[in-house]
């Protein structure tokens, strides 16, 4: 099972760049954590989400 | 006749208490963008007498900033980060300034960010502020970010929260509402997500990191 921003989503063997194309985030966008570990951006499309692992993504909004 | 530094920092003892506006004093927060937020930021804690401010923004006053940025039609054309020194100078002479008229890249980031403890992201593209966030948070792990995201629009100031997201790094705002598509921004709820951002910051160097 993976939670990500707190719900169950099937990203098990997907890479962080695949789930945030699929949950239609914008990688330019956002910050990752995955068990409490900033995920580099660089590392996006190499690292691969476990069973267990517990996401989070912060997407910003324009504003300031 | 001007008041002398020496005055208002007996002023704000007495407000604070010896002890907390001596730790203010102390404090160091770096500001990463100085139009709607920033400016309203900087201001505040100057007026709160944080003790070293940290000023960062490459761009000028423009007319359309007035609305809701905390600069003067006689400082249209000026460098906001020269601006903003004009004016804290007179609100708080004893603030010890940094001011930079840089962009904040990954080479820089690090000597430009250098002496503060806290750092708040006040840019106003969205791109922009993700990309100083991950840098700070995967290169400075001993430094509080404070981000501000989604404070445009007319909606509810009740929505405008600050969340902990990891243990040093705090977002404040609605989280929703974006500049463009329609939405404007309104002077008094950019400040209201400001004011959160700054006193999230006075809560940490107080040691209230709770939330």
């Amino acid at each position: 099972m993976v939670k990500v921003n707190g719900e169950v989503v099937d990203a098990k063997g997907k890479s962080v760049t695949e789930l945030l194309i699929e949950e239609k985030y914008d990688e330019k966008r956002v910050v990752v954590e995955i068990n409490e570990v900033i995920v580099p951006k660089k590392d996006y499309a190499s690292v691969i989400i476990k069973d267990g692992d517990v996401i989070e993504i912060v997407s910003f909004v324009g504003g300031g | 006749m001007k008041t002398g530094e020496k005055e208002l920092i007996e002023a704000l003892k007495k407000r604070h208490g010896e002890e907390l506006a001596g730790t203010f004093l102390e404090s160091s927060v770096a500001i990463c963008g100085l139009g709607g937020l920033g400016s309203n930021i900087a201001i505040a804690l100057a007026r709160s007498g944080v003790g070293r401010l940290i000023l960062i923004d490459f761009d000028r006053v423009d007319v359309s900033n007035l609305h809701r940025q905390q600069y003067k039609t006689s400082q249209v054309g000026m460098l906001k980060a020269e601006a903003l020194k004009e004016n804290l100078k007179e609100i708080a002479p004893f603030v010890k300034l940094e001011c930079y008229a840089e962009k904040v890249t990954e080479e820089n980031a690090a000597r430009l960010l250098e002496k503060a403890s806290i750092v708040i992201e006040a840019f106003d593209k969205a791109e922009e502020k993700a990309k100083l966030v991950n840098f700070a948070l995967e290169n400075m792990p001993d430094k509080i970010i404070i981000g501000g995201s989604g404070m445009a629009g007319g909606g509810s100031g009740n929505l405008i929260r600050v969340r902990r997201i990891r243990k040093n790094f705090y977002l404040c705002g609605d989280n929703k509402t974006e500049v463009g598509g329609g939405e404007r921004l309104f002077a008094p709820r950019v400040m209201m997500c400001a004011s959160l951002m700054a006193l999230t910051a006075l809560r940490i160097i107080m040691g209230e990191m709770e939330e």
